[in-house]
């Protein structure tokens, strides 16, 4: 096929660790199919061949971190049919949105030695609060299957199959015996969007909730549980409050001692 | 039924076999070419598995079950089914998580070539099918292949599958078969029973065909003729099992009482403490509900349909052009527990619950299909005292 006709596909990057984009490299096999079926037009964890716009889909990594992030979106946006975002940082400010309920600049100063060089927004913010997004692929890092799903989805004009429910479908389905249940070990599993294959509890750890909230969470009947199971309300937070900090917070119930301070 | 081969003619007084008969009946099953599966222990569970031999079941354990909470505990004796239902179900095997249907490939031509997914030879031997699971197994059976839909694939797996009963002497503390009228005793359907002894005269395994090819494979195992004291024993185990059940459903007719309470303010209350997670749909044996998964390669040129569990608990079981139709929890929990109790009977003319207590075992909060029901009966008597009281 005549390169005009291929697909153009673009990575882009914002604050991130790079995890999700490797997810991409991540897949061996079908690497060369993809780089057949579409041009790989900006990638430059892969390239630094490097070409401009416009992308046919764009897979953007990271949140919107600084104030050089406000606009770049927006420029990412304006050249991208579609606009996928990829991992716990784009599609929900990532970890590093601890900062958003505390202090960000006392945070500079303890972490940086020259803390006037760094110039960074108060809030860490998921792409979808600042441009449309046309699907947000969920995980921290990303499911390498899923990730061929959508873009194969995007490529056939179809609707990605990425189910929203929680992580308790994937360890009914591939036969994985209930920890919380079984074994009394704490789990967010219920109240955790699927999409890893329900891969720490088959090896005996509980959901530590990596890819955000599900569609339908009950965190008023989740927390008790986690108390039940041995939690203390410090603990508690810590669970909720990693890679997808911003999605738990705000569905915590007022009052529990989950909710509030970032930490 | 689609095992019935020729009737039985098993002597109704069945025969003996002790472990090594046991032994011995794994043995005959995988020399007939049968996939033998059967409870093991694995990942602090009694699970089901394939079984290479009759020393991988679970002799001398037992199970502590209760509302989102199962323990695996040993026993005082070497009892190898005194257990009750674990987190998977004989469903896990008939019903697949998940199944490829057809395949589509698109030639140079531009040529679409469809292929219906060949149903794949499957030889199972089932071994410790609880009464209350071969009740499950026909409901299903009803759902599949008893329809005017059916499921070829499914019959395959079924017709093929060599079912070995297992009578419940122990019943847990979520049992409930007696309210549901499944167990513990056996019913109709099996090709072999057997029911598990253990006293002063040692561990046996009283036996009785109930088709042909189940007298068949009896006929090929060391055995001796079954003496009255071993059936005595075998059957008052039984009896005061059914004395002992965990759990018990309202004396109501369930149907009537799910259609009537439709509207009760309990619906809000288990609403409060359900997560909505699925666990109570994908452990039931008779939860049948798929979705179909469509999925292409990068080029194009070639699709797959595959089917896959799904649950109506699952926001997307309802998802229609303008959304999801059930959204609240209240609707979905609600659901549930009609389909299971109440319009099962609409449908396919039978309860859609068998007692086996899985649900509640299995939810990791603890809900409980029986505790609901008894609320919810309260709650309508207590609407109509009230009604009547206030009536002018
Ligand atoms: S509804 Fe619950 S008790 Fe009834 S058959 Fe299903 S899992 Fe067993
Ligand atoms: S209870 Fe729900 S998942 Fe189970 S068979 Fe009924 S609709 Fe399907
Ligand atoms: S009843 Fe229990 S197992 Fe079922 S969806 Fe609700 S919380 Fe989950």
């Amino acid at each position: 096929m005549p390169e005009a006709h291929r697909p153009r596909l673009g990575v882009f990057k914002f604050a991130s660790c790079d995890g999700c984009q490797l997810t991409l490299l991540d897949c061996e096999d079908e690497l060369l199919p993809l780089a057949g079926e579409v041009e790989i037009a900006h990638f430059l964890e892969a390239s630094g061949d490097v070409r401009p716009g416009p992308y046919d889909l764009s897979l953007v990594e990271g949140s919107v971190s600084t104030p050089e992030h406000l606009e770049r979106v927006r420029r990412i946006r304006a050249d991208s049919r579609h606009l996928v975002t990829i991992g716990a940082c784009a599609t929900a400010g990532g970890v590093q949105a601890l900062r958003n309920a505390a202090d960000a600049a006392e945070f500079r100063a303890v972490v940086y030695a020259a803390p006037e060089y760094i110039d960074s927004l108060a809030t860490s913010t998921p792409i979808s609060a600042h441009v449309p997004v046309d699907f947000e692929l969920r995980g921290c890092p990303i499911d390498r299957g899923q990730l061929l799903e959508v873009i194969t989805a995007f490529l056939a004009g179809r609707r990605p199959d990425i189910p929203n429910h929680s992580v308790c479908f994937a360890c009914k389905r591939r036969g994985t015996v209930c920890l919380p249940v079984a074994h009394g070990t704490p789990c967010l599993g219920p109240v955790t969007h699927a999409g890893c294959g329900a891969l720490c509890p088959a090896y005996g750890r509980g959901c530590y909730g990596c890819f955000g909230p599900s569609a339908s969470t009950n965190m008023p009947a989740m927390i008790p549980l986690l108390r039940t199971e041995g939690m203390a309300d410090e603990d508690v937070r810590r669970l909720l409050h990693t890679f997808n900090v911003r999605d738990f917070a705000a569905i915590e119930p007022a009052g529990e001692p989950a909710a509030g301070e970032g930490g | 039924m689609p095992s019935a081969t020729a009737p039985p003619d098993t002597g109704s007084a069945g025969c003996v076999l002790d472990r090594d008969g046991m032994g011995a009946l794994v043995r005959e099953l995988r020399a007939r070419g049968r996939t033998v599966i059967g409870p093991t222990v694995r990942d602090g569970a009694i699970v089901l598995a394939e079984l290479e031999s009759a020393e991988e079941l679970p002799y001398g354990w037992g199970v502590e079950l209760e509302g989102g909470h199962y323990r695996l505990r040993r026993r005082a004796d070497a009892a190898a089914f005194a257990h009750s239902a674990g987190p998977q179900s004989w469903k896990n095997f008939l019903h697949p998580e998940r199944v490829r249907q057809w395949t589509a490939d698109r030639g140079p031509d531009g040529e679409l070539t469809v292929r219906a997914e060949p149903p794949a030879a499957a030889s199972f031997a089932f071994l410790g099918v609880r009464p209350c699971d071969l009740r499950a197994i026909q409901i299903q059976d009803r759902v599949m292949i008893g329809g005017p839909h059916r499921d070829d694939a499914y019959r395959e797996r079924r017709t093929g599958a060599f079912l070995v009963v297992v009578e419940c002497t122990e019943p847990g503390a979520t049992c409930f078969c007696v309210s549901m009228g499944t167990g513990p005793a056996a019913q109709p359907g099996y090709d072999l029973a057997l029911t598990e002894v253990l006293d002063e005269t040692g561990h046996r395994f009283w036996a009785r065909a109930g088709t042909a090819r189940g007298a068949e494979v009896l006929d090929s195992l060391p055995r001796r003729p079954a003496d009255e004291a071993t059936q005595d024993r075998a059957r008052r185990g039984v009896a005061e099992a059914a004395g002992r059940m965990g759990r018990t459903m309202p004396p109501v007719d369930l149907r009537d009482l799910l259609a009537d309470t439709l509207e009760a303010r309990r619906w809000d209350d288990v609403a409060a403490r359900c997560l909505t997670c699925g666990n109570c749909t994908m452990a039931c044996p008779t939860c049948f509900c798929t979705t179909s998964e469509d999925i292409t390669d990068l080029t194009g040129d070639h699709a797959e349909r595959w089917r896959r569990w799904e649950s109506c608990y699952d926001l997307d079981f309802t998802h229609l052009p303008g959304g999801s139709v059930r959204t609240s929890a209240r609707s979905r929990y609600r659901q549930w527990l009609t389909h299971k109790l109440g319009t099962w009977w609409d449908q396919f003319d039978s309860s859609g619950c068998v007692g086996c207590g899985r649900c509640i075992v299995w939810c990791p909060v603890a809900i409980d299909i029986t505790e609901e029901a008894h609320a919810l009966h309260q709650e309508s008597l207590a609407d109509r005292a009230g009604a009547a009281d206030g009536a002018p």
